[in-house]
């Protein structure tokens, strides 16, 4: 069910007593999200909301067995933060922190390489399995699980993605935003690949914005591994060059990364892309009911996402056998997605 | 941030990197006394942030001290792309046996800064990089070794073929690297670096960059804070705690969100409008940030319509709309306003709003569709 967090994540939340990391730990907990530590530095020993508070990672992770650890520290020690995660083992670390210098962020990126950490973020909303887990400070109520899975460099703009998709009755598998900033952990490829591995999983739905080239990146990979369809929107067409739109990474510099190029990008490849959000629905719409090879499946999907109160586990899509070429490339596919998983299930 | 180039000309000449001699004027009489000074051909520089200042006309030659008054005249008060030039550089002219490019940037693909060097300098590497992509070579250096003697060696030998020459690029990319990494910056740039008929390498032009999530930890560039025309009401926008791009058109548009934001904007074009600027107020739901949002925005003759498309999440729909009735109620705008407002707290906020006789739209498309409806009418 979704990638990257299911209902074995047991979450740490570094900075728990701070305003953000209290107000979002008790929201991730009253979802159902596993919240089994805080930690504060001189706090160690007290309690949030009934969640035990230590004063390092390490210490939390050693306590609790978690898995998984969300960040809300101020910028000027966010960096810090995720060495301690990854030096104490920590699997997944999400960096919600906005704000950190590019140049923390280069070392933090290259030292990761040397771990066995994943980094999503930072400048990111975080991430959510729908009726799952949530693990970032995104709406859940507009939320609805199914099978699409939507990645995004962007906060708010995700939640009006995802907000027209559920209005629509289409359900998400997992949404993840990656971030807004030059240097973050995991791009659209790694997320892409996570998707394409994923069972659940059966259309992506990729928000891209100005700046860099992680969208013509993505492009290409989905050309190349990628059998589930795709569908894109863009941010930006309208920013002019050399100024920063908020994000520190939404910046088009020497004429390069402007919303045009990563349009035509996907055009290329046969990703429909969105002129507006409030088009993306039907363009996952039919893209589904493209890539089917019946009718039928179809109707399945949209049978499925309706019923949103349905018991989790019967989300499987047994629609499987119905497109063969799809399903038999699901399973040949080298499966890292469900081998992380797995890992994490052990625990 | 974006240093002015007699700021970055500081910092070189600090750090090391022959700079040629220069001073800045505020005004045609100090251009005329610098000149008089240095008693050589010098050239007045538009102090702007922005490139392309050459083909503007905010650089020219003076031979004589009268004739660089004249051509501060002339620079001083320029528009350059936006830009009022309050300053002008006035520095001696130097003797060009040749021209090279030299930076250090960001490589987003490679997550490393990136060693860009080129023989054909003075004019923009894009170009260069574009028609001779032999002409130039980047070196990535990995944040965790630093910058490498043997990646010196490769930039400075494909830079120069005199032993000497090398020698001085060598010593002056070294401390290139230091700067951009020890004051956290986004780029150092020299354009050209230029190899006087003496044989003295020398920064003619420099252009250097901070980056903005790296300010609070550099107090000393706070003097360099100088901004002209747009730039001052962006500069305005950040201490409120918001973020703001002055553009063109017509509907201002205030959004929660930087995503959003823009797309907000591109949807305003997709349905035959022009936004006036792009503002993200941000995550935090402080009403006193709408009001200072509002007020930048009215600030704005353009303006015919302000589009408000607030998506709650940390961001309060009741806070946002306290703000805006309280803007509304203080600042008394002219111009109509359409407001979308989902997410947290959505009830109250339309319940604050209904009370003042404020109509709220559910979707970001009728929104838009609406203010570019009253944005003709007005």
């Amino acid at each position: 069910m979704g990638i990257l967090i299911d209902e074995k994540t047991k979450v740490i939340v570094q900075g728990i007593t701070g305003r953000d990391g209290s107000f979002h730990a008790r929201q991730m907990k009253e979802y159902g999200t596993k919240i089994v530590a805080g930690v504060t530095p001189g706090k160690g020993g007290e309690k949030l909301y009934g969640i035990p508070i230590f004063d390092t990672v390490k210490k939390a992770k050693e306590t609790t067995g978690a898995n998984c650890s969300v960040i809300y520290v101020p910028p000027a020690f966010a960096a810090d933060a995720i060495y301690e995660a990854a030096d104490a083992g920590i699997p997944l670390v999400v960096a919600i922190t906005e704000g950190i210098p590019v140049a923390d962020m280069l070392k933090v990126y290259h030292y990761l390489k040397t771990t066995q950490t994943r980094l999503i973020g930072p400048n990111c909303p975080g991430l959510i399995t729908p009726g799952v887990s949530k693990v970032g400070i995104m709406p859940a109520q507009i939320h609805k699980p199914g099978t699409v899975g939507v990645v995004s460099r962007s906060g708010t703009l995700t939640y009006e993605v995802v907000y027209n998709l559920t209005l629509a009755g289409i359900g998400q598998s997992t949404c993840i935003g990656i971030g807004g900033d030059p240097v973050i952990g995991t791009n659209f490829v790694d997320v892409l690949e996570l998707f394409q591995n994923d069972k659940e999983t059966k259309a992506v739905v990729l928000i891209g914005e100005i700046g860099g080239a992680e969208e013509e990146k993505a492009a290409a990979f989905i050309k190349a591994e990628m059998t589930k369809p795709v569908v894109a929107f863009i941010a930006g067409q309208t920013a002019p060059p050399g100024k920063r739109m908020g994000h520190a990474g939404a910046i088009i510099s020497g004429g390069a990364g402007t919303a045009k190029e990563k349009i035509e990008m996907f055009k290329k490849v046969g990703v429909p892309v969105a002129s507006t959000p409030a088009e993306i629905p039907a363009l996952v719409e039919k893209v589904l009911g493209k890539k089917k090879s019946a009718k039928v499946s179809t109707a399945v999907v949209r049978t499925k996402a309706a019923k949103k109160t349905a018991p989790l586990k019967t989300r499987t899509f047994k629609g499987n056998h119905i497109k063969p070429a799809h399903a038999l490339a699901a399973k040949n596919a080298p499966d890292k997605v469900g081998g992380n998983r797995k890992t994490s299930r052990k625990k | 941030m974006n240093l002015h180039e007699y700021q970055a000309k500081e910092l070189f000449a600090q750090a090391g990197i022959p700079i040629p001699k220069g001073k800045v004027a505020k005004t045609p009489e100090e251009a005329y006394q610098i000149s008089s000074q240095y008693g050589t051909t010098v050239v007045v520089k538009a102090q702007v942030h922005t490139g392309g200042r050459g083909k503007a006309g905010g650089v020219k030659l003076a031979n004589t001290p009268q004739e660089a008054k004249e051509k501060a005249i002339a620079i001083l008060g320029m528009d350059i792309k936006g830009f009022k030039v309050e300053k002008v550089l006035v520095t001696e002219a130097a003797d060009i046996a040749s021209e090279a490019y030299l930076s250090v940037t960001l490589d987003r693909e490679f997550k490393m800064p990136v060693l860009i060097a080129s023989p054909a300098g003075g004019i923009e590497i894009e170009e260069v990089a574009k028609e001779t992509p032999d002409k130039v070579l980047k070196v990535r250096v990995n944040p965790l070794t630093g910058l490498l003697p043997f990646q010196m060696r490769q930039v400075s030998t494909f830079l120069y073929t005199d032993k000497n020459h090398r020698k001085q690029a060598g010593e002056i990319l070294k401390t290139l690297y230091a700067l951009y990494w020890q004051n956290d910056l986004s780029l150092a740039e020299i354009n050209p670096l230029v190899v006087t008929k003496s044989g003295q390498l020398t920064a003619l032009d420099a252009k250097v960059s901070i980056d903005d999530n790296a300010q609070d930890r550099h107090p000393e560039f706070e003097k360099y804070k100088e901004f002209s025309g747009n730039e001052k009401i962006e500069e305005e926008a950040k201490k409120a705690g918001l973020s703001f791009v002055k553009l063109d058109g017509s509907i201002g548009c205030i959004v929660n969100g930087a995503g959003l934001a823009m797309a907000t904007m591109d949807l305003v074009k997709f349905y035959g409008g022009l936004p006036a600027n792009f503002l993200d107020i941000g995550g935090s739901s402080n009403p006193e940030k709408v009001i200072a949002a509002m007020k930048i925005i009215l600030a704005d003759p353009n303006v015919k319509a302000i589009c408000f498309n607030i998506f709650g999440g940390i961001t309060r729909g009741d806070d946002v709309a306290n703000g805006i009735v309280k803007a509304v109620n203080t600042l008394n705008p002219k111009v109509p306003i359409a407001i979308r407002l989902v997410g947290t707290n959505e009830d109250l906020a339309k319940e604050i709003l209904r009370k003042v006789n404020l109509n709220v739209y559910s979707s970001m498309t009728e929104v838009v569709k609406k203010a570019i409806e009253l944005s003709k009418v007005a």
